[in-house]
C-alpha cells in the first residue's frame, strides 16, 4: 500500500468512527430508558475515541510529507481533520451518516456496522501498518462489546412484538441498501460479515432481503445530503470561532 | 513492590488516582506502561484504558502535577496504545479497593467467550452470586450494571477486556 492509499484508508476509519459516534450521541439525553441511554452514550464515546487516533495517525503522515499530501490546513492536527474539512473531503461510508430514525433504524445501522467493523479491526490488527494495528487491537476489545449490545437488540425487536418486529423489518429495508458500500469487492470480509449478519437474523426471525441496488459514494466524497447538516451543527464553533477551546 | 531507581517515582504515581474510581492509582490501575528519566526530564509512557475514555486526558494532567510539584522540572506524558491494555495489568491490591469501594472487579482472564449473561459476579455488598446483568453498559464504558437478587442492591461490575 502507498502512503496516499495508506491516509485515504485512516481518513475512512477515522471518517467512520467520528460520523456514527456523533449519530449515536444525538441519543443522548433522549434514549428510551435510562440503561440505554447510558449504553448508546458509551459507545459514542468509544467511537469518537476511535475516530481521535485513526486522526492523529493521519495527521502525523499529512505533517510528515504535506507536499504530497496536499490541501489541508498545516500543521494538521486531529481538531483540524474533524473540524475544518468539507463534506466532499469527508471520506466515510454512507451508512454512518443516515439519521437515526427510530430505535430499530438505530440499533440495526449499530449492529450492520460493528460487526462490519469487528472483522475489519481483526484483519486490520495484524497488518503490515504499525499505526493501524495498534488502534485497530485496542479498539476491536470495544467493537466486541458494541456487536453483542446491538445484536440483542436486533434479535429482541425482531422476536418481540408485533409493533417491534413491524418496525425492525421497516429498519432492514430501510438500510441494507447501504451495506453494499462496506464491501466495494467480493471478499472474505464481506462472507464474514454476511455469516454473522445471518446468524442474528435468523434468532430475530428476519430475512436477509434479496440482492439489490445498493448505494455508494461515500468513500469518494460523494455524499447524502445528511452529512452537511451534521457537519454544520459539529463543526460551526470552530469555523465562526477558529482555535476556540473550552 | 519491588525496589527500583524509580521507586520514588511510582511512589508520587501511587497518590495520582483515576477520577472516575477514586480508590484505584494509576499504579493499580496499571496503565503505566514505561518510566525513563534523564537530569533534567521524567517520561511517563501510559497507555488508555478505553479509546475514548474522556478520564485519560485528566489523568495525564494529573501526572504532570503531582510529579511537578514534587520537584521534576520537566514532564513528558506519552500514550503507547500497544499492546492494547488489559483489566488483566489491574493490580490483585487493586481489585480488592475496587470490591471494597462497591464496584466487583474483573472476573477471569481478559475478555473470552464468556459473556456477561452467562457470568456469576458476586455482590460486592453481600459477596451473594445470585445476581443478574441490568445493561451491558454501566456508569462508564467500562463497567456494566448488575443487581443482587438477595440484598437487591444494584452494582457496577468492571468489565473483564
Amino acid at each position: 500500500m502507498n502512503k496516499t492509499q495508506q491516509f485515504n484508508q485512516l481518513l475512512n476509519l477515522a471518517d467512520n468512527a467520528l460520523i456514527i459516534g456523533h449519530r449515536c450521541s444525538e441519543w443522548c439525553g433522549h434514549g428510551p430508558v435510562l440503561e440505554q441511554d447510558i449504553a448508546i452514550s458509551n459507545i459514542a464515546l468509544d467511537y469518537i475515541g476511535q475516530a481521535r487516533n485513526f486522526y492523529q495517525a493521519a495527521a502525523t503522515l499529512i505533517n510528515e510529507d504535506p507536499e504530497m499530501l496536499t490541501g489541508f490546513v498545516l500543521p494538521a492536527t486531529e481538531d483540524s481533520l474533524a473540524y475544518l474539512r468539507d463534506q466532499r473531503e469527508f471520506r466515510n461510508h454512507l451508512i454512518t451518516e443516515l439519521p437515526n430514525g427510530d430505535w430499530a433504524v438505530t440499533t440495526l445501522r449499530i449492529f450492520l456496522f460493528s460487526a462490519y467493523q469487528y472483522f475489519l479491526y481483526t484483519q486490520l490488527k495484524d497488518s503490515g501498518d504499525l499505526s493501524v494495528n495498534a488502534i485497530a487491537e485496542k479498539a476491536l476489545k470495544e467493537v466486541t462489546y458494541h456487536v453483542k449490545w446491538s445484536a440483542d437488540w436486533v434479535i429482541r425487536l425482531g422476536d418481540g412484538t408485533e409493533e417491534s418486529n413491524r418496525r425492525i423489518r421497516h429498519a432492514v429495508d430501510h438500510l441494507w441498501a447501504y451495506t453494499g458500500e462496506l464491501f466495494l469487492q467480493e471478499s472474505e470480509l464481506q462472507q464474514q460479515w454476511l455469516q454473522k449478519v445471518q446468524l442474528v437474523f435468523e434468532e430475530a426471525g428476519l430475512v436477509i432481503p434479496e440482492k439489490t441496488w445498493m448505494h455508494q459514494g461515500g468513500t469518494s466524497g460523494n455524499h447524502t445530503e445528511h452529512l452537511g447538516f451534521i457537519l454544520a451543527e459539529m463543526q460551526f464553533l470552530q469555523r465562526a470561532y477558529p482555535g476556540s477551546q473550552w | 513492590m519491588h525496589q527500583s531507581p524509580d521507586n520514588d517515582i511510582r511512589n508520587i504515581l501511587q497518590s495520582v488516582y483515576d477520577p472516575e474510581i477514586p480508590v484505584l492509582s494509576v499504579v493499580d490501575m496499571g496503565i503505566i506502561r514505561k518510566l525513563s528519566r534523564s537530569a533534567d526530564e521524567v517520561v511517563v509512557h501510559i497507555t488508555p484504558t478505553y479509546t475514548g475514555c474522556p478520564a485519560m486526558d485528566v489523568i495525564s494532567t494529573q501526572i504532570r502535577m503531582a510529579l511537578l510539584a514534587a520537584g521534576f522540572p520537566s514532564v513528558k506524558i506519552v500514550q503507547e496504545l500497544s499492546p492494547a491494555w488489559t483489566t488483566d495489568w489491574i493490580s490483585e491490591e487493586g481489585k480488592q479497593k475496587l470490591k471494597a469501594y462497591g464496584i466487583a472487579p474483573p472476573i477471569g482472564k481478559a475478555i473470552d467467550s464468556v459473556w456477561l449473561e452467562d457470568l456469576k459476579v458476586p455482590c460486592p455488598q453481600c459477596n451473594s452470586t445470585n445476581t443478574v446483568l441490568v445493561s451491558q453498559f454501566g456508569s462508564t464504558a467500562c463497567k456494566a450494571l448488575f443487581k443482587c437478587l438477595d440484598c437487591k442492591e444494584p452494582f457496577d461490575y468492571f468489565k473483564c477486556h
